[in-house]
C-alpha cells in the first residue's frame, strides 16, 4: 500500500475539525487567509518573511560599521546621503556606530534567528511532521506572530527617533542601559528596545508553547517520540528551553524598567554621572547580568538547535542513509538543553567572581562539547559511504557541520576562564560566536528554506542561483571570520570605533579593510538567495501532484497534497508505522513512515 | 485534531496543557526574581521590613476565594447552573478584594516609611507583589468574562473546558501568592 491510498482509501470520518480540512472548497477573505491567518502554513510564511527583511535590515548595518572598520580614515559621502546627521561629512558618527553594533546583534539574534528560524519552521513543520491538523491553539499561534510584528515595530520605529537607537551593545548592561543621561542611545531608543523585546518574549512563550503541546500531545496514531524526526525533537527542546529562560529576561526587563523610570536601584549603586552624584545605592550591575545570561546562553541553544535538527534531516534524506545513532541524537539533544541551562556565568569570568565558582561554570561548558561532538560525529558517519546527491539544501547542511567544528572549537577555549581573562570581548569571541551560532544558524536556515520550499509554496527554487548563493557565502563566511581569530588571539577588542590610534592594531589595518571588502559581497550575494525566494515563489516550476515528493523523504509532510489547505490532509490524517529513517532499506531507496512494516523486512 | 484525539486513548485537552506549561513559564518569572532577592540580600545596605497587616487578609480573602471557585466547578459539573453563577461571582468579588487589599497594603508601607525607592529591598518587595497583583488581575479579566457568559441566556455552554482552565489559573495564582507571601515573611 502506498501513501496515495492511505489518504484515499478511507471515506472521511466524520471529525469536529472537517470543515477546516477542506478550506479549499470554500473561499477565505484575504484578511483571514493571508493576514490573521490561523493556518500554522502561512502564519510560518510571515514569520519567514518578517524574519527576511530583518536579516536585510541587520545585515546592512553590518555592512555600514564595516565599512568604519575597514576605512576608518575615510569619508563615504553617500552615508551621508542615507544617514543625515548620523554620518556627518560621510564619516559614521561615533555614537550611532554603538548603536549599528547594538541593532545588529539585537536584530540578527532574536527577529532573525529566533523568529524568523524557529518561528518558520516549528511552525511549519511541527504540525506537518507529527500529523496534526494544524497547532494545539491556532488562535494563539496567530497571536504569537502577531505580538511580533508588533515587537518589529516597535524596534523599527526607534531606528527613527531622535536620539537614535538602543547603543549599549545587544546585552543591554546596566548603568549604561538604565541611565537616560549616560548617552543618546540610553534614552528613548533604550526604552523601546526593553518594549519591543518584552513584546517578543511574549510572542516566543505563546509560539514555544503551542510547540511542545503539539508534539507532546497531538502526534497522529503511531507517532510515537522515537518515531519523530529529529527536526521535532530539536523545535522541541528549543521550546521547552524558551519556555524556561525567557520569562527570567522579562524579569530582568521589568527591574530595569523600574531603574530607568521610578528611581529603584535594582542595578544601581555609587554613580557619578556628569559631575553629578546620583542617590542610588545598594544596587549591582552584576545581578542583571546574571539574569539576562540566564537567558542569554540558552538563547544560543534556541538558535543553534532547529538548526542541528533542519541539518540531521537534510543531511539524512539526502545521504540516503538513515541518521546515525538516532537515540544518541535525542540524548545529546537533552544534553545540550541541561548543560545550556547550568553554563550562563561563563560570560561574565572577568567581573570579579569567585574563581572557585568560575571553575564550576568551566566545567559545565566543557562537557557541552560530549554532546556536540557526538552530533558531529553522528552527522559525518551519516554522510559516511552515503549516497550523496549535492542539493543546495545539502551543501548548506554540511555547510552548517563545516561552520560547527570550526567555531565550536574555539568554544572550548573561550570556556576556560584563565583563557578567558585574554580572550574576552575581544574579536576572538566575535569569530568564535559568529562561526558557531551565527552562520551555522544562518545555514541552518537556508537549509531548512531550500530543502521544504517545494512543501511550503509548491514551486521550486532556482538551482544555479542556490549554488552561487552557497558557495560565496560560504567561502566568504570563512575569509570574514577566520582572520578574526588572530586579531583576537593580539587582544584586539570588541566595540571600538576606530583602531588606528593603537600601535599594537595598526597592523591590522590591512586585514580588516580585507575583511571589510568579502563582508560587503558576502552581504550583496544574499540577494542573489532573496530574488529566487520571491522570483520562485511566483514563477517557480510548479510542484506537480506526481513530484510532490521530490528529495524522496519518509516524513509525513510530503504525504499531503502537493498544495495543502488547511488542515493539511484530505480525509484522514496518515496512520504512521515506522521511523522517519528508512533509507536505502532492503533494497528500497526508502520506505514512507505511512507504510506498514512488511512481513520480512529486517529492523533498522 | 480533535478527530484524532478520539480516536486514540483520552489525552489531556491541548489548551489545558497550553495552560500547564504556561503556568511553568510564569513560574520562571518569579524564580528568576526570587533568586535574585536572596542573592541581593546577602549583600550590604540590605533593609528588612515587616509586613502589613493587611496582607494576612488578602491571602484569606485568595484562600477564600480558591474554595469557592471549587464549589462553582462542582456546581457546573453537576449541573447546578444557579449555584455556578454565585460561586463564580463570589469568587470574581474575592479577586477584585484581594487585589485591593494589596493595594491598601502597599498604601500602608508606603506611609510607614518603606517607600519604593528607599531600598533595594522595598523595591524588591513592590516589584514582586505588583507583578502577582498584574497576574491576579489578569484572573479577574476572564473572571468577569466567565460571569457574563453564565448570565447569557441565548448561549449555553456545556463543556466544563472554560471552567477547568479558570480555575487550574486561579488555584496557580493562589499557591503563588501563598509561596511568595511565605517568602517575603521569611526573608524579609
Amino acid at each position: 500500500m502506498n501513501h496515495e491510498e492511505v489518504l484515499h482509501e478511507q471515506p472521511l470520518v466524520v471529525h469536529d475539525l472537517g470543515h477546516e480540512a477542506h478550506d479549499h472548497h470554500h473561499k477565505q477573505s484575504f484578511i483571514t487567509h493571508y493576514i490573521f491567518s490561523q493556518d500554522h502554513k502561512m502564519i510560518s510564511h510571515q514569520f519567514l518573511v518578517t524574519g527576511i527583511i530583518w536579516a536585510v535590515i541587520g545585515g546592512l548595518f553590518s555592512v555600514l560599521f564595516r565599512l568604519q572598520l575597514g576605512y576608518p580614515d575615510q569619508a563615504f559621502p553617500f552615508l551621508e546621503d542615507i544617514l543625515g546627521r548620523w554620518a556627518k561629512g560621510g564619516r559614521l558618527d561615533q555614537e550611532f556606530y554603538y548603536a549599528l553594533v547594538t541593532m545588529h546583534g539585537t536584530i540578527l539574534v532574536f527577529f532573525v534567528l529566533t523568529a524568523g528560524l524557529s518561528g518558520t519552521f516549528s511552525n511549519f513543520l511541527i504540525p506537518l511532521q507529527v500529523g496534526a491538523r494544524d497547532m494545539a491553539s491556532p488562535f494563539l499561534n496567530m497571536l504569537s506572530y502577531w505580538f511580533f510584528f508588533s515587537a518589529s515595530v516597535v524596534m523599527f520605529s526607534s531606528l527613527f527617533v531622535q536620539t537614535g537607537p538602543a547603543s549599549g551593545g545587544w546585552t543591554i548592561y546596566p548603568p549604561l542601559s538604565a541611565l537616560r543621561d549616560a548617552m543618546d542611545g540610553s534614552k528613548t531608543g533604550m526604552d523601546l528596545w526593553l518594549i519591543s523585546i518584552a513584546l517578543f518574549i511574549v510572542s516566543t512563550l505563546l509560539g514555544g508553547l503551542n510547540y511542545i503541546v503539539t508534539i507532546l500531545n497531538m502526534r497522529t496514531k503511531g507517532m510515537f517520540m522515537t518515531r519523530l524526526p529529529l527536526t521535532i525533537w530539536s523545535f522541541f527542546f528549543t521550546a521547552v528551553l524558551g519556555v524556561l529562560t525567557f520569562p527570567v529576561l522579562l524579569s530582568a526587563v521589568v527591574l530595569l524598567l523600574f531603574d530607568r523610570h521610578l528611581g529603584t536601584s535594582f542595578y544601581l549603586s555609587d554613580i557619578f554621572i556628569q559631575g553629578k552624584i546620583l542617590p542610588n545605592e545598594g544596587g549591582s550591575p552584576i545581578l542583571f547580568q546574571h539574569l539576562f545570561w540566564f537567558l542569554g546562553h540558552p538563547e544560543v541553544y534556541i538558535i543553534a538547535l532547529p538548526a542541528m535538527g533542519i541539518t540531521s534531516e537534510v543531511i539524512s534524506t539526502n545521504s540516503r542513509k538513515p541518521i546515525f545513532g538516532y537515540m544518541a541524537m535525542v540524548g545529546s539533544f537533552f544534553a545540550i538543553a541541561t548543560l545550556s541551562c547550568l553554563v550562563w556565568a561563563h560570560h561574565m569570568f572577568v567581573t570579579g567572581m569567585n574563581p572557585f565558582l568560575g571553575s564550576v561554570f568551566v566545567l559545565f561548558t566543557l562537557l557541552i562539547a560530549v554532546p556536540s561532538a557526538i552530533k558531529v560525529f553522528n552527522w559525518l558517519t551519516t554522510l559516511w559511504k552515503g549516497n550523496i546527491i549535492f542539493t543546495p539544501a545539502m551543501l548548506f547542511a554540511i555547510g552548517f557541520v563545516s561552520l560547527f567544528i570550526s567555531g565550536g572549537l574555539t568554544g572550548i577555549w573561550l570556556g576556560n576562564s584563565a583563557l578567558d581573562m585574554h580572550l574576552h570581548d575581544t574579536y576572538f569571541v566575535i569569530a568564535h560566536f559568529h562561526l558557531v551560532m551565527g552562520v551555522a544558524s544562518m545555514f541552518g536556515m537556508f537549509a531548512g528554506i531550500y530543502h521544504w520550499f517545494p512543501k511550503m509554496f509548491g514551486r521550486f527554487m532556482n538551482n544555479t542561483l542556490a549554488y552561487l548563493h552557497f558557495w560565496i557565502t560560504m567561502i566568504g563566511a570563512y575569509l570574514i571570520f577566520w582572520p578574526m581569530h588572530y586579531e583576537g588571539l593580539a587582544g584586539m577588542p570588541r566595540r571600538y570605533y576606530d583602531f588606528s590610534n593603537w600601535e599594537s592594531f595598526k597592523q591590522f589595518e590591512g586585514l580588516n579593510q580585507f575583511i571589510s571588502i568579502v563582508a560587503i559581497i558576502v552581504f550583496f550575494t544574499q540577494f542573489l538567495f532573496i530574488f529566487n525566494f520571491f522570483y520562485s515563489i511566483f514563477k517557480g516550476r510548479k510542484v506537480t501532484e506526481a513530484n510532490k515528493n521530490p528529495w524522496h523523504s519518509t516524513t509525513l509532510e510530503w504525504t499531503t497534497p502537493a498544495h495543502p489547505g488547511h488542515g493539511n490532509w484530505i480525509g484522514e490524517i496518515p496512520e504512521v508505522h515506522r521511523w522517519a529513517y528508512d533509507y536505502s532499506k532492503d533494497g528500497r531507496d526508502f520506505i514512507p513512515q505511512t507504510e506498514p512494516i512488511g512481513e520480512n523486512e529486517s529492523p533498522h | 485534531m480533535i478527530a484524532v484525539m478520539k480516536e486514540m486513548k483520552p489525552r489531556l485537552h491541548p489548551l489545558k496543557y497550553v495552560m500547564w506549561i504556561g503556568l511553568v513559564s510564569i513560574i520562571m518569572i518569579f524564580a528568576g526574581l526570587s533568586s535574585a532577592y536572596i542573592v541581593k540580600s546577602n549583600q550590604a545596605n540590605w533593609l528588612t521590613y515587616k509586613l502589613p497587616l493587611i496582607f494576612w487578609y488578602s491571602t484569606g480573602a485568595i484562600l477564600i476565594s480558591s474554595i469557592t471557585i471549587f464549589l462553582s466547578r462542582r456546581a457546573f459539573v453537576n449541573r447546578k447552573m444557579d449555584r455556578y453563577k454565585l460561586w463564580l461571582s463570589i469568587t470574581t468579588i474575592l479577586g477584585i478584594l484581594f487585589v485591593f487589599l494589596q493595594y491598601w497594603g502597599f498604601k500602608e508601607l508606603w506611609a510607614s516609611g518603606v517607600t519604593l525607592t528607599r531600598n533595594v529591598s522595598f523595591s524588591f518587595l513592590y516589584v514582586i507583589v505588583g507583578l502577582h497583583a498584574l497576574h491576579v488581575l489578569g484572573g479577574v479579566v476572564a473572571l468577569v468574562i466567565l460571569v457574563i457568559q453564565s448570565y447569557r441566556k441565548h448561549t449555553k455552554v456545556y463543556t466544563t473546558l472554560s471552567i477547568d482552565l479558570m480555575s487550574t489559573y486561579w488555584h496557580f495564582v493562589d499557591i503563588l501568592w501563598l509561596y511568595l507571601f511565605f517568602f517575603l515573611l521569611m526573608m524579609g
